[in-house]
C-alpha cells in the first residue's frame, strides 16, 4: 500500500501523504488530483491519483518527474458515535474479529479497512438497533486465515462474559475461511450455553451494495433475542437469492464454495433452522437456552496436526510431522484409508505416544476401517475411527481433547464422546 | 431558432458496445431469448466515509426496489455477482486505446478500474466498473473541432425485462458487454451539429470493427443547457436520428420553463406548502374513473391549492409543455399513477361543477392553480409533496435533471443528476500498464479512416462518392463492402441500404432488423436469377413482416421466377399489339412498351433483359 523506491523518495521530499493533493509535472504533461495508495498490482514507478472526476489513473514517474504538494488532507475528527439504549429492549453482544463483514473502503482514498469498530459495523446496519440494544466490541481485527490456536481461547472468554453478563446472544461477525474452525472451537470450549453464539461472515463486504453481510447480520439479531437456542451456531445466506439464511451446527459446517453467498453447507445433518425476514422455522433437534452459567473449557492444545491422504503421499513426511506433533488427524480416502506405507508410519507414530484420528475427505458420510484389509491394518497399527466428524472439527477437538486430559485413554474417552452435535448417530437418507 | 444568441452548449456521451466478449469474465457478449433460472436481490445504499450518501442512489433505495435476475445459458457466476471479476478483457482495453489514438487522445499510463454506485438493480453488484482510458482528443465535423474529454472502458448493465410495482426484472446476458463511453466538451451548439458529431464518432468506432452492431448496441448521453437554464442530461438515447430533435425540444422545454420563472416572478409567487385537503366529499359520485378507481380501493381525494400558478401546468399556446408533466413525474416516483391539475380541468370525466366545488373548498383565486392525487393516502400525500418540491423549484428556473428520452424526441424526469462522490476503487481487478510497446504496436496497425474507405469504396465498387459517404453515415459501409465483394451488383447493395432501407422505414418498418445472414440469402438468390432485383424491396418487406425466410418471402410476394420463353411471348405479342406505335416511333416506342410489359412482369425479370428483348423485337419487325 506505500510506495517504495524513487516513487517513495519523490512524494516524501515533496512532503506528500495518502489524501493529500498533488501534482504531478513530466514535461509539458500536468496531472493533478489526490495521491492514492500504492495498489499491489501497480507498477512500481506508477503513482495512483485520483482526479476531480472520481477516476484513479495511474501516472508514470521517471527521472524527470516533478511532484508538487498542493494541499493537505484536512484532517477528519473522528466523532465516536455511542450507541444507543433501550430499557424495553434486550441485550444482544457483537463482538467483531475482522474478515469480509467487517472490511470497510475508504472513500477518499480508496483503502480497504481489514476492520472498522464494532460500533461503526453496527450503525453501517441500523436496522439491528430496532431489534436489540447492542454491545459491541472489537476483539480483534484480522483476516481468518491469520487466526490462531489462541484466538479461539480469548473469544471464547469473551463470549463467556458476554451471556454471563446478561447478554441473550452474541454475535461474531467473522472471516469466511477459517469461520467453520472457530465455531467448532466454540463449541467445544463453551458449556451450558444460556443464548446462542453466532459466528456470521459476509461473501460480499458491507461497503457493497450488493453485501449479504446486512441480511445475515439481521438474521442473527432476530435467532438471538427470538429463539431458544442454547449452541454455537454459523449463520451464512441459505441460497444465491437474499431469500433466506440457514443455521447451522457450529460442529457440522463446512465453506464449501469459494465465492457463493451460500457457501457454508451442513454436512451429514440438516442446518438447525431457517430464517425468511422475521419468520424462523427449526429443522432439526437442538440444545435449547440453559439457566446458566455459561462454563467455559478454554483449556487448549495446538501440538496437533490434520493431514489429507493423497497417492504418493511419502511415509517420510508424514513421519516427520508426526516428530513434532502430539496428535494428527487424517483425512483418509473414502472410507477412511491410507496407504499401507502410510500404515507402517501410523503404526511407529502410535508406539511414540502419538493420537492418531481417522476422518474422510468425502466429508460425506462416516469413516469405516472393518470393510477393506488396509482399514482393518490400519486399526490394528494404532487408528481410532470419528465416524462421520468432519475431519476440521476432529483437529480441533484433538487439540481441545489434549487440553483437557494428559492420558491417552482419557483423551481418547473424550474423542469419542458425542460433546457438541459433532458425530450424528444415523445417517438419513 | 437561433440557436448562438439562446447560449445553447450541449456535450453529447456515446456509449458503444464492444464484440470482444464480457469484460470481466469469459462470456459472450451475445443476447438471448432464452433464460433459465432466476435470482431475487436486494440493493442497498452504503455509506461514503464521510457520511454522505449519493442522491441518487438515496432516491432509487426509496422505490425499496428488489430485483429478479434471469440466468441465460452461458450466464456464470461473475454476472451473478457471486465470483470475484477476472482480469479485464485485454481486447476490449486494446480496442479501446485503438479509438483513443484515432480521436488523438492520450492514454492514462496506467488503467484502474472504479466502482461507480448504480443500485437501481442493472447491476448485480450495485456498482458498474469503469475506467478512464484516455483524456483531450478532438473530432472534426464540417471544419470545426469539437474536444473530446475522456474515452473510458465500462461495463453494460443487465437488460431489463420487466416492471410490476416495486420489483423490477433484470436479464444478465447484456452485463458485463464492453462500453466504450466517449465524451466531447460542451462545445456542440446546434442540433444538426449534435447529429453530425455522433455520426462522425459511430464511424470511426465502426472503423475498428471491434464493435457490436445492431439496435441497442450504440446509445447515446446528451447534456444541454441554455443561457439561464441548466444542465439537463437525457439518458440512453438509441435512434441517432432523433438526436437532433431531442436536442430541440429540450431547448423549447427549458425556454418556456424560463418564462414560467418569470411569470411566477412577476406575480410575486412564494414558496408552496405541502398541505393537502381532503375533498374526497366533492367526488362521492364523480364520473372520472380514475378518482372512482381509488376511492373504491379505499383510497383519498387530496387537493392542494397553487397560489399565483395558474396557467403555467398546462402547454404553452404553440404545445410546449409546462409543468404538468414535470410535476406528474416526480409525484410518480412516491408510487402514483399520476394526477390532475387546474390547467386541464374540467376533462378526464371531472365536471364543472366538481371544479367549482373544489375551487370554493380550496379557496382558489383566479390567479391561483391547484391540483389533486387520488390513491391510497400514505402514497397520495408523499406524492404531493414531491410534485410540490418541483414546483417550487420551478420559481427559482429550471432544474439540474436526468431525463428519459421518448420515441416522439420528448423526454420525462427520470432522475436527480447523480453527485460525484460515488466512485471508489475496484480492489478485485489488476491495473493495467499502459506502456510504449503497446501503444507502438497499437498505432502501426489503426484501422483505415472513413475518409479512407470512401474514396477506396468509390475505386473499388465504382459506386458514387455521395453514395460512399452516405453509406457511412447510414453505417451500414461494411455490410454494403462485404455483399458487393461476395455477390457483385455493388451498385444494387448500395441501393437496398441508401434507397430500400428508407423506403421500408416510411412503412413502418425496422429494416435494421434485417441480419446481415438474410442479406446474404438475398444477394445469393439474385444472383441465382431466382428473381429480379426490383423484387428486393417487397421481398425484404415480407421478411420484416412476417418472419419468413427470403425464398419462402419471395415466393409469396410473387417474385418466382418465370421462363424465358413465356418472356419473349409476352415481348412478341405486345410488340404485335402495338404495331403501329412501332412502326411511327422506332427504337423510341421502347419507352411505353417497356411500361406495358413491366406491368406484368415488374420484379420477376430484371428490367435490363427485358430492355433487350423488346429492342431485339422492334429491330425485327422494322427490318
Amino acid at each position: 500500500m506505500k510506495y517504495a523506491g524513487h516513487v517513495g523518495e519523490l512524494l516524501d521530499s515533496a512532503g506528500a501523504e495518502i489524501g493529500d493533493v498533488i501534482e504531478i509535472r513530466r514535461g509539458k504533461e500536468v496531472r493533478s488530483g489526490i495521491l492514492m495508495p500504492h495498489h499491489d498490482f501497480s507498477a512500481p514507478s506508477v503513482i495512483t491519483l485520483k482526479l476531480t472526476t472520481g477516476y484513479n489513473i495511474g501516472v508514470l514517474v521517471d527521472q524527470e518527474t516533478e511532484v508538487k504538494l498542493v494541499l493537505k488532507r484536512e484532517a477528519k475528527a473522528q466523532k465516536k458515535q455511542a450507541l444507543p439504549r433501550d430499557p424495553a429492549k434486550k441485550d444482544i453482544a457483537v463482538i467483531s474479529t475482522g474478515g469480509t463483514i467487517a472490511s470497510y473502503v475508504d472513500y477518499r482514498t480508496g483503502a480497504v479497512h481489514p476492520a472498522i469498530s464494532a460500533e461503526e459495523l453496527v450503525f453501517s446496519v441500523p436496522e439491528l438497533l430496532d431489534l436489540a440494544n447492542v454491545r459491541a466490541k472489537v476483539l480483534y481485527s484480522i483476516l481468518s486465515e491469520n487466526m490462531k490456536v489462541s484466538h479461539w481461547q480469548s473469544l471464547a472468554r469473551a463470549v463467556a462474559e458476554e451471556l454471563n453478563s446478561g447478554a441473550v446472544g452474541v454475535i461474531i461477525p467473522h472471516g469466511t475461511d477459517t469461520m467453520g474452525f472457530t465455531s467448532a472451537a466454540l463449541a467445544f470450549m463453551l458449556r451450558n450455553l444460556t443464548g446462542p453464539v453466532v459466528c456470521v461472515g459476509a461473501q460480499r463486504s458491507s461497503d457493497r451494495p450488493s453485501s449479504d453481510a446486512i441480511m445475515n447480520l439481521l438474521s442473527a439479531t432476530r435467532l438471538s433475542i427470538d429463539s431458544d437456542l442454547g449452541e454455537v451456531v454459523v449463520l451464512m445466506h441459505g441460497d444465491t437469492s437474499d431469500t433466506h439464511t440457514l443455521v447451522h451446527r457450529g460442529t457440522k459446517v463446512r465453506k464449501m464454495h469459494s465465492s457463493r453467498r451460500d457457501a457454508f453447507k451442513s454436512i451429514n445433518i440438516d442446518p438447525i433452522a431457517r430464517i425468511e425476514g422475521p419468520k424462523m422455522t427449526f429443522l432439526t433437534e437442538y440444545t435449547r437456552r440453559s439457566k446458566g452459567s455459561v462454563q467455559l473449557k478454554d483449556r487448549i492444545d495446538g501440538r496437533a496436526s490434520m493431514l489429507h491422504f493423497y497417492p504418493g503421499f511419502e511415509a517420510e513426511h508424514f513421519d516427520l510431522i508426526a516428530t513434532k506433533v502430539r496428535g494428527i488427524v487424517i483425512a483418509g480416502t473414502g472410507l477412511g484409508h491410507v496407504s499401507e506405507e502410510i500404515v507402517g508410519s501410523i503404526r511407529r507414530a502410535v508406539k511414540d505416544g502419538v493420537h492418531i484420528y481417522i476422518t474422510t475427505q468425502c466429508l460425506h458420510g462416516a469413516v469405516n476401517l472393518n470393510v477393506y484389509s488396509t482399514g482393518r491394518d490400519m486399526i490394528t497399527a494404532g487408528a481410532v475411527t470419528l465416524g462421520d466428524m468432519l475431519p476440521e472439527t476432529a483437529y480441533v477437538k484433538l487439540m481441545w481433547a489434549m487440553g483437557q486430559a494428559e492420558a491417552p485413554e482419557e483423551v481418547r474417552k473424550i474423542m469419542l464422546t458425542n460433546i457438541a452435535g459433532e458425530f450424528a448417530e444415523r445417517r438419513l437418507v | 431558432m437561433d440557436y448562438k444568441s439562446l447560449g445553447l452548449k450541449v456535450g453529447i456521451e456515446i456509449h458503444q458496445q464492444l464484440n470482444t466478449g464480457k469484460l470481466f469474465c469469459g462470456c459472450s457478449c451475445e443476447l438471448s431469448d432464452v433464460h433459465h433460472k432466476e435470482l431475487t436481490r436486494r440493493l442497498r445504499p452504503t455509506q461514503s466515509e464521510m457520511g454522505e450518501i449519493d442522491r441518487a442512489a438515496l432516491e432509487e433505495s426509496e422505490r425499496k426496489m428488489h430485483f429478479r435476475y434471469q440466468t441465460v445459458p452461458h450466464s456464470c457466476l461473475v454476472e451473478a455477482d457471486e465470483e470475484p471479476p477476472h482480469d479485464a478483457n485485454r481486447r476490449a482495453i486494446e480496442a479501446a486505446l485503438e479509438m483513443s489514438m484515432l480521436l488523438g487522445m492520450t492514454p492514462v499510463d496506467e488503467v484502474h478500474f472504479m466502482r461507480k454506485i448504480v443500485i437501481d438493480g442493472s447491476n448485480t453488484s450495485g456498482f458498474q466498473r469503469t475506467a478512464l482510458i484516455s483524456m483531450g482528443g478532438r473530432v472534426e465535423v464540417e471544419g470545426k473541432t469539437i474536444g473530446v474529454t475522456t474515452l473510458c472502458l465500462e461495463e453494460d448493465a443487465a437488460r431489463k425485462i420487466a416492471e410490476h410495482g416495486s420489483e423490477v426484472t433484470y436479464r444478465l446476458d447484456r452485463l458485463g458487454i464492453p462500453l466504450v463511453e466517449i465524451a466531447t466538451e460542451p462545445e456542440i451548439s446546434s442540433p444538426e451539429e449534435v447529429r453530425l458529431v455522433a455520426e462522425r464518432l459511430g464511424s470511426l468506432l465502426r472503423a475498428t470493427k471491434k464493435v457490436r452492431r445492431g439496435i441497442g448496441t450504440i446509445r447515446e448521453d446528451i447534456n444541454i443547457s441554455v443561457s439561464g437554464g441548466a444542465r439537463v442530461e437525457i439518458k440512453g438515447a438509441q435512434d441517432l436520428r432523433l438526436l437532433h430533435l431531442y436536442v430541440a425540444e429540450e431547448v423549447k422545454r427549458q425556454l418556456a420553463l424560463l418564462d414560467v420563472k418569470k411569470t411566477l416572478r412577476d406575480r410575486g409567487a412564494g414558496r408552496l406548502s405541502s398541505e393537502a385537503k381532503d375533498v374526497s366529499g366533492i367526488f362521492r359520485g364523480t364520473r372520472c374513473k380514475v378518482i372512482k378507481g381509488a376511492l373504491d380501493a379505499k383510497g383519498v381525494v387530496l387537493a392542494i391549492r397553487l397560489p399565483k400558478f395558474a396557467r403555467v401546468l398546462g402547454p404553452t399556446e404553440t404545445g410546449v409543455k409546462r409543468l404538468g408533466p414535470e410535476m406528474a413525474s416526480h409525484a410518480r416516483v412516491a408510487g402514483v399513477k399520476g394526477l390532475f391539475h387546474s390547467d386541464e380541468l374540467p376533462g378526464y370525466g371531472v365536471t364543472v361543477a366538481e371544479v367549482e366545488d373544489l375551487r370554493a373548498v380550496l379557496l382558489v383565486e383566479p390567479e391561483d392553480a391547484f391540483f389533486l392525487i387520488a390513491d391510497e393516502e400514505e402514497k397520495a400525500r408523499a406524492a404531493i409533496v414531491r410534485a410540490v418540491d418541483r414546483l417550487n423549484v420551478a420559481i427559482e428556473g429550471v432544474p439540474e435533471e436526468t431525463r428519459d428520452p421518448l420515441p416522439d424526441g420528448q423526454t420525462v424526469y427520470s432522475r436527480p443528476l447523480p453527485g460525484k462522490e460515488r466512485m471508489y476503487p475496484e480492489t478485485d481487478v489488476r491495473p493495467i500498464l499502459v506502456d510504449e510497446t503497446l501503444i507502438e504496436s497499437i498505432r502501426l496497425n489503426l484501422p483505415e479512416l472513413p475518409e479512407q474507405k470512401i474514396s477506396r469504396l468509390v475505386k473499388h465498387f465504382g459506386i458514387s462518392k455521395d453514395q460512399a459517404e452516405s453509406l457511412i453515415k447510414s453505417g451500414y459501409e461494411d455490410e454494403f463492402e462485404l455483399l458487393a465483394s461476395s455477390f457483385g451488383s455493388a451498385q444494387v447493395v448500395a441501393r437496398i441500404y441508401l434507397n430500400t432501407y428508407p423506403e421500408l422505414e416510411k412503412l413502418g418498418l425496422t429494416p435494421s432488423e434485417l441480419s446481415l445472414e438474410t442479406m446474404k440469402e438475398v444477394m445469393a438468390l439474385l444472383k441465382n436469377g431466382a428473381f429480379a432485383k426490383e423484387a428486393i424491396p417487397k421481398i425484404l418487406a415480407s421478411v420484416l413482416e412476417n418472419g419468413h425466410t427470403v425464398a419462402r418471402a419471395a415466393e409469396t410476394v410473387g417474385a418466382e421466377p418465370i421462363g424465358m420463353d413465356s418472356v419473349r411471348e409476352l415481348c412478341d405479342r405486345i410488340v404485335r399489339e402495338k404495331e403501329k406505335l412501332v412502326r411511327e416511333r422506332g427504337e423510341a416506342s421502347i419507352g411505353p412498351l417497356m411500361g406495358l410489359v413491366m406491368k406484368e412482369l415488374r420484379g420477376k425479370v430484371d428490367g435490363k433483359v427485358l430492355s433487350e428483348i423488346l429492342r431485339e423485337r422492334i429491330r425485327q419487325l422494322m427490318s
